[in-house]
């Protein structure tokens, strides 16, 4: 069985500002690493190797930095990684993404399984996990909390508001995960170093088959047309909560203003 | 690709659940109604499911000039093979010039589907929409953890789709005696792999954050999952919903079911009491839209007090017991 995991680098905690005058944008991350949700994709995937055996290979879309994400994957036990990576891929939206992520998926050959997380940290559209399933014509189950293989069939625990599904798919399949499915490993000392050495070349578009101009900014069917800050509250009050009893009266008589209690 | 031109009308998509309709496909034909009427075109709700044909009526009394209805087994339930096949269907041979969902589980699993083989875009969990002299949606959604609001706009593609999040619009009254044109489809849900074998309604996973109009969360500074029981406290005086911090769920204190931020739960309710919530960027993302924000805690400069409207600097331990005291002998 062949699995592939997608995986995106994103900022660990995200800072930004627009400047009143200019509207332009300074966004500043403390660090990048691999997106919380596809941790659990990957965990998912190594997973069924170590009960079913299975190869596990890594894609990402990214720019060269990425190359640190799909190493921490390698580490981990991740058999093989692709980096995507091209300045045509610059302004590609969710559409563009799961179309060139669905384009490796067949240049690969012979993938079973293709496991995402379930949205990305910073982007946030839910959307590159459904859609790269329709790109290659397969079934996709979203919100998937968990795994069970059972011969060519996936067993499935799919999350809803009011509880879940029990759900069976038949291979292939794309899934996209969430965090209630598993708890992440780490990755191990001698995969590490293992991974330091791994090359990890760009696939260009070009090496995908993709033209420029089918892909990125120009491609997308989506555009962002204005940035605008979110309006903060203003006017909130603060308290000095060394009398608990006197604070606590105070937001009593407030939600009673309020109509709230 | 859909031809441009030939597009008119916005839809909705009709949640329904266990044949009930969703809260948001109300808010979703309120703001329906207002974007149509922007464009001289059209209202049309799509409905799928079984034996639901009784449940129009309530569409075309809260805006619906049309009811696409399809009814067939194989739709009673949510399948995001049956129900992508079926509204890529509907949107190919009626060609709507606006596509709107809630941003439910099932539209969040099947929507970009849709988008892919009717080849359009799709802006994802919008707070706000308004469309242009030309037509172009625009689609206002969170970005970068919350802290930008971007618009997003499909310019060439249709239909322009948005899911839409819950509580982002307001539900309109209906109109007694409103009717409209109920257009029965047939089902074409195509090859469905996906076999739904049971559906469990589990009451221990099911904190309704989404629908609470009040919740008390709870973070590090609750310092372990025993004092939760102070938080629960609170909670049950308002029958509100108990939320916590990714740091409370991460140290195992409490189920992710409860996790509000940007990698678990948006949530919008009235009134929103944070107890030993620092304010992490990504916290705020999933709470800073609430109406009413109460904040405890012991840092005066925590970040949590730039977005209260009341702040309390002091001990949780104190003041949270104080409170359910306060409002139990109101």
């Amino acid at each position: 069985m062949h699995i592939v995991v997608c995986i995106k680098q994103v900022p660990s905690s995200i800072a930004v500002k627009i400047d009143p005058a200019t509207q332009a944008l300074t966004c500043t991350g403390s660090e990048f690493l691999i997106n919380p949700f596809d941790e659990h994709a990957l965990e998912a995937a190594l997973a069924l190797k170590d009960s079913a055996g299975a190869k596990v290979t890594v894609l990402t879309v990214g720019s060269a930095q990425a190359a640190d994400a799909l190493r921490e994957t390698l580490g981990r036990g991740a058999d093989a990684a692709q980096l995507i990576s091209d300045p045509a891929f610059a302004g590609c939206d969710a559409w563009a993404t799961s179309k060139i992520l669905a384009t490796a998926i067949q240049q690969l050959g012979g993938v079973d399984l293709v496991l995402c997380g379930k949205q990305t940290f910073d982007g946030d559209t839910a959307q590159v996990g459904p859609g790269l399933a329709e790109f290659l014509g397969w079934s996709c189950v979203a919100f998937v909390r968990k795994i069970t293989l059972e011969g060519a069939t996936l067993q499935l625990e799919r999350m809803f508001e009011e509880g879940y599904e029990k759900i069976a798919l038949p291979l292939p399949a794309v899934l996209t995960v969430g965090k209630e499915i598993n708890t992440p490993r780490m990755a191990s000392l001698k995969g590490r170093m293992a991974a330091k050495k791994a090359q990890l070349a760009p696939v260009t578009a070009a090496a995908l088959g993709l033209a420029p101009e089918a892909i990125g900014a120009q491609s997308a069917r989506t555009r962002l047309a204005k940035m605008a800050p979110v309006p903060r509250k203003t006017g909130g009050i603060k308290v000095d909560g060394a009398d608990a009893a006197a604070a606590a009266k105070l937001v009593v008589e407030k939600l009673r203003e309020m109509k709230l209690v | 690709m859909i031809d441009k031109a030939s597009c008119s009308g916005v839809w909705i998509f009709a949640e329904q659940r266990n044949g009930a309709l969703q809260g948001v496909t109300f808010e979703l034909l309120a703001k329906g109604r207002e974007l149509a009427d922007k464009r001289g075109a059209k209202l049309a709700a799509v409905l799928f499911g079984q034996g639901l044909k009784d449940q129009c009526a309530d569409l075309f009394a809260h805006g619906a000039d049309v009811v696409y209805y399809a009814d067939a087994p194989a739709l009673a339930t949510f399948n995001s093979d049956a129900y992508t096949t079926q509204l890529a269907a509907l949107v190919q041979q009626y060609k709507p010039e606006i596509l709107l969902g809630g941003s439910t589980i099932a539209v969040r699993s099947f929507f970009p589907r849709v988008a892919v083989r009717v080849d359009t875009g799709l802006a994802s969990d919008c707070v706000g929409l308004d469309v242009d002299a030309a037509g172009v949606l625009q689609a206002v959604r969170p970005a970068y953890a919350g802290n930008v609001l971007a618009t997003i706009v499909c310019p060439e593609h249709r239909p322009q789709m948005a899911s839409v999040r819950a509580a982002a619009f307001k539900k309109g009254a209906p109109t007694s005696g409103r009717t409209g044109e109920l257009v029965e489809v047939p089902a074409a849900v195509g090859e469905v792999r996906i076999q739904i074998l049971e559906t469990v309604r589990d009451a221990s996973n099911q904190v309704s954050l989404a629908d609470a109009d009040v919740i008390v969360a709870g973070g590090r500074g609750i310092g372990g999952p025993a004092q939760f029981g102070f938080i629960q406290d609170l909670a049950a005086e308002f029958k509100g919903a108990v939320g916590a911090s990714r740091a409370a769920v991460d140290a195992g204190w409490i189920s992710a079911f409860h996790q509000v931020g940007q990698t678990g739960k948006t949530v919008k309710p009235k009134l929103y009491i944070a107890c030993g919530i620092s304010g992490a960027i990504q916290h705020l993302a999933g709470m800073g839209a609430s109406d009413f924000i109460i904040a405890i805690n012991k840092d005066a400069a925590a970040p949590i007090f730039d977005i209260a409207d009341i702040g309390i600097v002091g001990d949780l331990f104190a003041i949270v017991p104080a409170l359910t005291q306060a409002l139990k002998s109101r």
